[in-house]
C-alpha cells in the first residue's frame, strides 16, 4: 500500500480508477473523509470557499449501499447544483437491521473555473473492493471510484 | 510485472496459439465456459492477475456462450475487465451493467477532410485554440446547447436522427454511425429524474479523463482498397472525437446497478463478484436496464454528433470555407461500452444473444448486413485511438471476428500506469513540451491531465492492434498520427 496521505484519507494504487481509504473515530467521520477523498480527486478542495450549503438525507438497506448512495449523491449534486464542494459534515448515521440512514451537509460555492482547480472527472461510485470496517481506532472505509 | 504475477499468470493460462491464451474451464468451480484472452506474449507480460480472475468470474454467469473473452488491451475493470466481451443467450442468459460500464456508449468517431497536412500544420496552434474554445471540455463544463425534457426524450429515442433533424449534421452521418446512431428499443420512462437533470446541460461536451478531440493526419495506408472505400489517403487531415454519455449515462448505470443488485438476490443468481450484478435477460429488471441503457447509448451518439458539428463549424470558419467544401465527412462512429441483441452462429446454429462489449469495439466483417452499404464489401471500420502522442489505427472488421470474438475487437491501448503514479512521476508541462518537440500540440484545462494521459501510461497501441490484425479479427487499413489534441 502506498502512503499518499492527506488528512484522514489516503490514495491506493489502481491502474485505471481512484481507490482510497478514509478513516474516522466515528462512522460519521469516516463517511466525511470518504467524501473528501473523492472530492479531492475532482477538485482541490482547498481552492473552494465554503460559503453555501446543501443538505443531504439518504436511506439505504445496507451500510455499503449507503456509502455507494452517499458518494453517488455528491457526484449528482456537484453536476446539477453546479457547485464545487470543499467541506463535508455528516451529522448522523443510523444503522438498523433493514435500513441505514444518513443526514449530512455539503459546503461549497458555485463553480468558477477561474478560481477552482479541477482535476479528474469522477464518473461514478462503485462497489469495487468496498470495505467498511471497525478498527481499534474507529472506522476504515475503502472505496474505488470510476474515473 | 513482478515475478509473483508472472509465475501466477503462466500457472493459470494455457497457450492456444501465439495470440490466444485460455483460462481453463475448471479454474473456478462455477465456470460454465472457459475464458479466452487474446494477447501476444509481450502484452501478456503486462496483464494483471486480477484481470484473469475477472474473465473467469464472467464465465460463471448463467447462459454465457462459447467463451468469456478479453481483448488485447484488457486491464482491470469493474465486474467485467476493460476489454471484456461476453455473449449471453437471449432466454437462458443475463444482462449485466458490469458488462457495459458506467460510461455507456463511450466511443470514437473519425472525420476525414480534403485538407492535407501542409494546409494545417502552419496554422495548427490557432486551429486548436478555436476548437478548445468551441467545444466545452473539462470537469464541470456545460454545453451552450440546452434542451427541455421533450427534446431529451427525443434524443434518448431517436439519437443522431434527432441531431440531423435539428441541424446538427447531415443525413449521410446517420449511415456512418454504428446502429445508424440510434439503437431501437429505448424507453425514456426507465431513465430517472436524476439522470435527466445530469443529461440536459451536457449535450456537446467532451468531459474529462481519457476523452479528447484530436487533429491528425494519415501517416500510412496498409490496405489501399479499404482506405479508398473509407475515403482515406496518406497525408490527409482527419479528426477524431472520443467521449461518451457523460452524466446521463453514469447516472443511468448507477441507478440500475442498485435494482440489479437486488434482482441478483431475487433470482438466486450466485455472483462470484458483487460487481457482476445481473438479472435474467427477459426479466423486468434486466429489460428496464437495457431500455435505459439504449437511451444512454443514443444520447452518447448525439453528444459526439454535436461535438462533430461544432468542430465542422470551427474548420469552416477557420479555413473560410462554405459548408461541405472541406469534405468533412464522417468515416464512422463506433461504440465501446454497450450491450446489444445480435444474431450469431453458435455450434452451427443461429442464436440471438446479448453481446456485452466493455472497452471493446464491434468489428463486423465484409458482407454483414449491419455494415453500411458503401463499406459492405470491405467490412465495418474499426477505430482504435492511441494515446496522446501515439498512433491511432483504422482497421476493418476481419474475416475471423464472427467466429472468434462475436464480431468484436479491442478499443484502445489500455492503461499500464495509474493516474496517481502518472501525476507523481510525470509533469504535465514536461510532457506538453516533449510532445511539442515532436510537432504535437496539446490544449488542456489542467497540466496534471496531460500527465495522467501521457503516452507512457498506456500500452503500445501498435502492439495491441497487431494482435487483432494477426488473428484476422480486424485488419489494418491506415495509421493516423496526432498533430494537436484538445483534452478535457
Amino acid at each position: 500500500m502506498s502512503s499518499d496521505v492527506k488528512g484522514s484519507f489516503e490514495y491506493l494504487e489502481h491502474v485505471a480508477d481512484a481507490k482510497f481509504r478514509a478513516y474516522g473515530k466515528s462512522l460519521e467521520e469516516a463517511f466525511e473523509n470518504a467524501a473528501l477523498a473523492m472530492l479531492n480527486v475532482m477538485v482541490e478542495t482547498d481552492s473552494v470557499n465554503n460559503t453555501s450549503s446543501v443538505e443531504v438525507e439518504l436511506s439505504s438497506p445496507e451500510i455499503d449501499s449507503l456509502l455507494f448512495d452517499w458518494l453517488s449523491e455528491i457526484l449528482f449534486l456537484f453536476e446539477v447544483e453546479d457547485m464545487a464542494f470543499g467541506g463535508v459534515k455528516v451529522n448522523e448515521i443510523k444503522v438498523c437491521d433493514d435500513e441505514c440512514s444518513l443526514s449530512a451537509t455539503l459546503y461549497g460555492e458555485t463553480i468558477d473555473l477561474s478560481v477552482h482547480v479541477f482535476d479528474t472527472e469522477v464518473k461514478a461510485a462503485t462497489y469495487n473492493d468496498m470495505r467498511i470496517e471497525q478498527t481499534d481506532d474507529g472506522w476504515m472505509i475503502q472505496a474505488t471510484v470510476d474515473t | 510485472m513482478s515475478e509473483d504475477n508472472e509465475s501466477s499468470v503462466y500457472d493459470v493460462l494455457t497457450k492456444v496459439n501465439d495470440n490466444t491464451w485460455e483460462v481453463p474451464g475448471n479454474f473456478k468451480p462455477d465456470m460454465k465456459v472457459p475464458g479466452r484472452i487474446f494477447v501476444s506474449k509481450t502484452l501478456l507480460d503486462l496483464l494483471e492477475r486480477e484481470t484473469i480472475d475477472q474473465v473467469a468470474n464472467v464465465a460463471c454467469l448463467p447462459g454465457i456462450q462459447k467463451f468469456s473473452m478479453a481483448m488485447p488491451d484488457a486491464h482491470l475493470g469493474y465486474g467485467f475487465s476493460i476489454g471484456g466481451v461476453a455473449a449471453f443467450d437471449k432466454d437462458e442468459g443475463v444482462i449485466s451493467p458490469g458488462g457495459v460500464g458506467f460510461d455507456i456508449n463511450c466511443g470514437v468517431r473519425l472525420v476525414r477532410s480534403n485538407l492535407m497536412e501542409e494546409d494545417v500544420r502552419p496554422k495548427l496552434p490557432e486551429l486548436l485554440d478555436a476548437l478548445f474554445e468551441a467545444i466545452p471540455s473539462g470537469v464541470g463544463s456545460k454545453s451552450r446547447l440546452r434542451v427541455n425534457d421533450t427534446e431529451l426524450d427525443a434524443i434518448f429515442i431517436h439519437g443522431v436522427q434527432w441531431a440531423v433533424k435539428n441541424g446538427y449534421g447531415v443525413k449521410n452521418d446517420l449511415a456512418h454511425c454504428e446502429s445508424n446512431g440510434m439503437m431501437r428499443g429505448a424507453d425514456p420512462s426507465k431513465v430517472s429524474v436524476k439522470a435527466r437533470k445530469r443529461g440536459r446541460p451536457q449535450i456537446g461536451t467532451l468531459g474529462s479523463g481519457n476523452h479528447f478531440l484530436e487533429v491528425q493526419y494519415v501517416d500510412k495506408v496498409y490496405d489501399e482498397e479499404a482506405a479508398e472505400a473509407f475515403g482515406l489517403k496518406e497525408g490527409q487531415i482527419t479528426f477524431m472525437i472520443h467521449c461518451g454519455s457523460r452524466g446521463a449515462g453514469h447516472q443511468i448505470c448507477t441507478d440500475h446497478l442498485q435494482n440489479l443488485t437486488k434482482a441478483s438476490k431475487k433470482y438466486n443468481i450466485p455472483l462470484p463478484d458483487k460487481q457482476l450484478a445481473c438479472a435474467p435477460a427477459s426479466s423486468e429488471e434486466a429489460q428496464d436496464y437495457f431500455k435505459a441503457m439504449i437511451c444512454a447509448a443514443n444520447y452518447a451518439w448525439v453528444n459526439r454528433q454535436v461535438i462533430m458539428h461544432w468542430s465542422r463549424e470551427v474548420f469552416d470558419d477557420f479555413f473560410k470555407a462554405e459548408h461541405g467544401d472541406l469534405g468533412l465527412d464522417l468515416v464512422y462512429d463506433v461504440a465501446h461500452n454497450v450491450a446489444k441483441l445480435e444474431k450469431h452462429m453458435i455450434d452451427g446454429e443461429e442464436k440471438k444473444v446479448y453481446v456485452h462489449r466493455k472497452g471493446a469495439t464491434r468489428a463486423f466483417p465484409a458482407g454483414h448486413p449491419e455494415v453500411p452499404d458503401d463499406y459492405r464489401d470491405i467490412g465495418q471500420p474499426v477505430i482504435i485511438p492511441g494515446s496522446m502522442g501515439t498512433a491511432s489505427y483504422v482497421l476493418k472488421g476481419g474475416p475471423n471476428s464472427m467466429e472468434l470474438t462475436f464480431g468484436s475487437a479491442c478499443h484502445g491501448a489500455g492503461r499500464v500506469m495509474s493516474r496517481k503514479s502518472a501525476k507523481k512521476e510525470l509533469r504535465g508541462e514536461d510532457i506538453q513540451k516533449d510532445l511539442r518537440s515532436q510537432g504535437i500540440i496539446v490544449r488542456a484545462t489542467q497540466p496534471s491531465l496531460i500527465a495522467e494521459e501521457a503516452p507512457e501510461v498506456y500500452k503500445s497501441s501498435s502492439d495491441v492492434v497487431d494482435v487483432v490484425h494477426d488473428l484476422g479479427i480486424a485488419t489494418k487499413v491506415a495509421r493516423v498520427l496526432p498533430m494537436g489534441v484538445v483534452k478535457g
